[in-house]
């Protein structure tokens, strides 16, 4: 299968990215300047990601459609403003997870950001579901260029106006260039930010404005520390079809109402879980000294009984150390409790932590 | 015998009598990116010719180190275990990774030059 490539391909190459192949995408982890600056610059100033691979599924219905998603989907659809977004889940009738989403409500219907590794499975799942009848489109004319950090609202409104006056998880349609771009304050890096959905014709050259204003295009590398220390979960790390919301700690992703009265794929688990517990819990580690123990990391504990694995860890640049995010058993998540990563074959000391790792201070010039 | 040299693994070696100090290339930090850890092996043990004998880890991904020679470690460079982005800065210069006193000097006869080893990393840049 041919490599696909972004509307900023050739932009990445102008910046000498270093690329990796991700979900089939040509996709650059880095540019010249590294993960660590990269990282820095975005929560300092304002850093620009392409995360064009990743899904923009629309689905075009009216009130039945929003009936018809409550019962995959363990939101109130029906109390979601307009242009409002959440974050949820996509699961099977075990509460395993298909994929992590964000989905918008539109005046026309819903669009979904998905995955780029799941998204065409995601379409399947879906129009399965929803029985073909709605139209759906997983949208590839468009591209999706995230600008994140403390910068971006200052730069990003110089070029389209009124773009400062969205809260957070709240997009809305706005012009560009006589096209209609679609901008939601959100983002997954633990800064304040925005996604812009904009056609490819116009990605290029709309993400070089944003250069000109002054910021500068970030890696998938940094997007995954950044995320890391924001204690945000990675699909194929934290979040799987062997995982539920519940186990992964995202209880508060579901709507209380649906909690209570159920009533969508996966909840009599979900209620189960809620009740009863679960066996294992999504947890921040931070190891003691320097050692980075990634994932697949066996955990231990006092007594040198296997109690976990890391799902992702790595160098945080923001809080000078190392960081990482794993599961184990529910007995011993509490925070402080003492474990043992396994590394090259040698015991390292570790502690459970609270998420996130990095806390934004939102204080202006307060991060150097 | 003090001429700078190379190993496949992407070490350079500087002999000065039977003792030698060893670091990682600058093409290889540059494959590296951003190192963030380093770890070194203890003072006094013994490595073998191309056995591990360290680690660094950047941003992305850990990577052992091998010894280009055999040999007694005599001393370790404890500055680039406390700041491992010194490896990026300077690794052939002041981040060198440890001191050896060599078993067997032959073992330096089947490594690579300068200019042998640049060729070496063009052809396998990646």
């Amino acid at each position: 299968m041919e490599i696909k490539k972004t509307s900023l391909n050739k932009l990445h190459q102008e910046n000498k990215a270093k690329f990796v192949e991700f979900a089939g995408y040509e996709m650059p982890i880095q540019y010249s300047k590294g993960i660590v600056e990269e990282h820095k610059l975005t929560r300092s100033h304002s850093g620009i990601f392409d995360v064009s691979h990743m899904g923009q599924l629309f689905i075009y219905g009216d009130k039945t459609l929003t009936e018809d998603l409550e019962k995959i989907f363990p939101l109130n659809l029906k109390n979601l403003n307009i242009n409002s977004s959440k974050y949820t889940f996509l699961m099977n009738e075990d509460a395993g997870i298909y994929d992590d989403l964000i989905i918008t409500k539109l005046d026309e219907g819903y669009l979904i950001i998905l995955n780029a590794a799941c998204k065409d499975n995601d379409y399947k799942i879906l129009s399965n579901l929803l029985e073909n009848k709605y139209k759906m489109n997983l949208d590839d004319k468009r591209s999706l260029i995230a600008i994140q950090g403390p910068k971006s609202v200052e730069i990003l409104d110089s070029i389209i106006n009124g773009v400062s006056e969205l809260s957070f998880m709240i997009g809305n349609w706005f012009e560009y260039e006589n096209q209609k771009i679609f901008v939601t304050r959100s983002g997954y890096t633990g800064e304040d930010g925005f996604e812009i959905s904009i056609i490819n014709d116009l990605a290029e050259e709309f993400t070089r404005k944003l250069m000109d204003s002054g910021a500068q295009l970030v890696g998938l590398g940094a997007r995954d520390t950044l995320r890391l220390e924001a204690g945000l979960c990675l699909y194929g790390h934290e979040l799987g079809v062997d995982k539920t919301p519940i186990e992964a700690n995202l209880k508060w992703a579901i709507s209380k109402d649906r909690i209570v009265n159920g009533g969508f794929i996966g909840s009599d688990k979900i209620m189960r879980q809620i009740s009863e517990g679960t066996k294992q819990i999504r947890v921040g580690i931070k190891p003691e000294g320097r050692l980075i123990a990634r994932e697949k990391t066996k955990i231990f504990n006092e007594t040198e009984l296997v109690i976990g694995e890391i799902t992702s860890g790595t160098f945080g640049p923001s809080v000078s150390g190392p960081v990482a995010m794993g599961y184990v058993e529910k007995e011993f998540s509490k925070k402080d409790t003492k474990v043992f990563l396994e590394v090259r074959g040698k015991k390292y000391p570790a502690n459970i932590c609270g998420l996130p790792f990095y806390k934004k201070s939102y204080v202006k010039g307060a991060i150097k | 015998m003090s001429e700078v040299k190379f190993s496949k693994d992407h070490e350079w070696i500087l002999p000065d009598g039977d003792e030698a100090t060893v670091g990682i290339t600058k093409h290889a930090t540059e494959m590296l990116g951003d190192i963030v850890f380093a770890e070194l092996p203890d003072k006094g043990s013994n490595v073998e010719k191309d056995g591990t004998a360290g680690v660094v880890e950047s941003t992305k991904a850990a990577s052992d180190v091998y010894t280009p020679v055999s040999g007694e470690v005599l001393d370790i460079n404890q500055i680039i275990v406390d700041d491992p982005s010194k490896i990026n800065e300077d690794p052939e210069g002041s981040a060198w990774f440890f001191k050896l006193k060599m078993k067997d000097v032959s073992e330096l006869e089947s490594l690579m030059n300068k200019d042998e080893y640049d060729k070496f990393a063009k052809e396998n840049a990646s």
